[in-house]
């Protein structure tokens, strides 16, 4: 994994509520066998309509690293070619009320930032994207801040653990394995209960 | 000793490490592989040079992509055919046992796992997949993962977790006739929303769980996902033993009564205390059909579809909107008077024995409406099997279902059985989400009864009022 950077980037806004990962990424996607290239699935039932009416179609957004959406964002099927296509499109941190458990496992396995703010950080976010074209949020990781050119900023909270396996990029299973000696005897203390 | 809930008894018996304050290195007794989210994970296992840790607690089992019609003949789709193969080369690669097509284990991984045994009181359960929570049945903690979980698995038979929550869901009282364990884990879903449990174990306590068979309580924890829940459990009692008793992988002879008498202690102590608590009551629940596009939008069948006009806050009447116009529903329109194109008797929530008999009773005599296209899809062979020794098969053929191959089908459309667009579904599945079942489908999520019953009838109707066979 690669270790995660302080950026400034371009805001996308996802304005609805329970975002289902069947929505982020639709079936026909999962039949990949490689985690690259996904970002042409990305939201593809809601994309590529005739009216060019979704905000990732939309010229403005095309070059967003960060998507800002509703509560319980990325419910539903466990399939991490989301968190794929949301990487491969450029995006490196969703800023939402709540996420989703295992989206935002996902997420912090693929060096993507999931932020949670209040709800009233998250609209007012909102509200600025539609204020002002081109509307950006710096991320600060190790301060466990957003903030705008205007002087607005928030703070949102991160379990130290997950903080430092993304600014180290840390290997999680190398991670684990210098626990060798834990996991051999816990092993010994526990066979396998299976006869076949 | 202070009084713990049944969570924590598993938990504590799987922290292999922990430091204060980070999460636990936790123990995985058994690991279960499908073909869709599965194949980074052993790419990444190759590229690092890497072995599975403990091929004998790993299983897999082909069933998201595989057609429901005649196996004899190669699967069509050239990219689940590209999945379903690197399934079979990874398993053979890594010594992984797989249950391939024309095997009579083959199935749907979560329909499998207790069928076979596999799946065991008191076990941390995985799977790249988040219907997992289903294990929990039998007093089991398990819980979905993604890819790079798998790998991680794989490689160390071990996930580092934080401690999540935990939440009981009690309903006193039995159920009413009519009312399936679907209904009352919509009813539930419906009352606490689709992320009231997020963060958290559910432990689904009372009466009417108690009262519901092993399978039933299979369909309920199935769902846990839909309420946002990492995991949904139900403790063990003399059902569990029964169920467990015979099948393939459990313990034999004296070693199962060595195993069942532990895992009777598999049960939360009295004064246990909760994270989070909510009670109903089991009268209280009716049969129900979801109206939207998550599970969480469901109504009682005797309802109406509801008004986004009679909503005031203003985010919520959007998104009813939306799936309204997503669903082609009208506001104010009775369930009863909807019909449908499509029924579904199938998936990882409702293709066992005992849902295949409920649908059947249903059904038997009588005749699918002309208008109406319906499919049963056995959840595995064996139930395949049993279902065929019983004659359900001929009742669902003569009345004009399709009586299908096991495996994953229309609950998510990875193989061939999908919705066209406009076309409307009852569906014992799992998810009502927008293009789940195919773009532009429409689900409604029901029980096998009301399925059968609306594939009979063309539209939904009230089980409770439908003539007895």
């Amino acid at each position: 994994m690669q270790a995660f950077k302080n950026f400034t980037g371009l805001v996308a806004p996802l304005d609805r509520p329970n975002v289902d990962t069947d929505q982020i990424i639709p079936k026909q996607f999962l039949k990949a066998v490689v985690r690259t290239g996904l970002g042409k699935g990305l939201f593809y039932d809601w994309r590529n309509q005739p009216d060019n009416r979704f905000v990732l179609d939309q010229e403005r957004f095309q070059k967003a690293t960060i998507l800002v959406a509703r509560a319980n964002f990325g419910c539903g099927s466990s399939r991490e070619h989301a968190v794929w296509a949301l990487a491969d499109f450029g995006f490196k941190a969703i800023i939402a009320p709540s996420f989703a458990d295992i989206f935002r496992n996902n997420c912090l396995k693929n060096g993507m930032l999931p932020i949670i703010l209040k709800p009233e950080e998250v609209e007012a976010i909102f509200q600025d994207v539609k204020r002002h074209e081109g509307y950006a949020l710096t991320v600060d990781l190790p301060a466990q801040t957003v903030s705008d050119e205007f002087g607005w900023s928030a703070r949102f909270e991160i379990e130290p653990f997950a903080k430092k396996c993304l600014l180290e990029g840390l290997d999680d299973v190398a991670l684990t394995l210098v626990h060798e000696k834990e996991i051999s005897a816990f092993e010994k203390a526990h066979p396998v209960p299976y006869k076949s | 000793m202070a009084a713990e809930t049944l969570f924590e008894k598993i938990w504590k018996n799987h922290v292999v490490f922990e430091r204060p304050g980070e999460p636990a290195l936790l123990y995985i007794d058994l690991h279960l592989i499908h073909e869709v989210t599965s194949p980074q994970a052993f790419e990444a296992l190759r590229n690092s040079g890497r072995k599975v840790r403990v091929p004998a607690r790993t299983f897999g089992t082909l069933d998201h992509n595989v057609p429901t019609t005649d196996r004899s003949l190669p699967i069509e789709d050239p990219d689940s055919r590209i999945q379903v193969e690197m399934m079979r080369r990874n398993c053979r690669e890594f010594g992984v046992p797989l249950f391939d097509l024309g095997s009579r284990e083959q199935g749907i991984v979560h329909v499998i796992g207790p069928e076979l045994g596999l799946t065991q009181p008191g076990m941390t359960i995985v799977c790249g997949d988040s219907q997992d929570p289903t294990h929990g049945a039998v007093g089991a903690l398990a819980f979905g993962i993604g890819t790079s979980e798998v790998e991680h698995v794989l490689a160390t038979q071990c996930l580092w977790q934080s401690r999540p929550k935990t939440m009981e869901i009690r309903v006193d009282g039995h159920l009413k006739p009519g009312v399936a364990a679907k209904d009352l884990i919509l009813g539930i879903i419906g009352r606490i929303t689709t992320d009231g449990a997020t963060g958290c174990v559910v432990e689904y306590r009372g009466a009417a769980f108690e009262a519901l068979s092993v399978e039933e309580r299979m369909t309920v924890c199935n769902m846990s996902i839909e309420a946002g829940a990492r995991a949904g459990m139900i403790a063990v009692d003399e059902k569990t033993i029964d169920y467990l008793r015979g099948r393939r992988f459990a313990p034999k002879g004296a070693e199962f009564d060595k195993a069942a008498a532990k895992w009777r202690e598999l049960r939360s102590d009295e004064g246990a205390r909760f994270d989070k608590s909510v009670r109903f009551d089991a009268a209280s629940f009716a049969p129900q059909v979801t109206w939207g596009t998550n599970p969480g939008m469901v109504v009682e069948v005797t309802g109406k579809v509801p008004d986004p006009a009679a909503v005031s806050d203003p985010s919520e009447r959007r998104a009813i909107e939306r799936a309204l116009e997503y669903m082609g529903l009208e506001p104010n329109v009775p369930i009863q008077d909807i019909r449908i194109d499509r029924v579904f008797i199938g998936s990882c929530t409702n293709s066992r024995i005992s849902d295949l008999k409920a649908a059947a009773e249903i059904v038997r005599g009588r005749k699918v409406a002309a208008s109406v296209n319906a499919m049963v899809v056995p959840g595995s062979e064996l139930v395949k099997e049993e279902a065929e020794k019983l004659g359900l098969d001929k009742i669902f053929r003569e009345a004009g279902f399709e009586w299908r191959e096991p495996g994953c089908s229309m609950c998510l459309g990875m193989n061939p059985d999908i919705l066209r667009p406009g076309e409307r579904c009852a569906s014992t599945s799992n998810r009502n989400f927008e293009g789940r079942q195919g773009k532009g489908g429409r689900t409604h999520l029901v029980s096998p009864q009301m399925a059968a019953a609306a594939a009979l009838a063309g539209h939904f109707v009230d089980i409770r009022d439908w003539p007895k066979n």
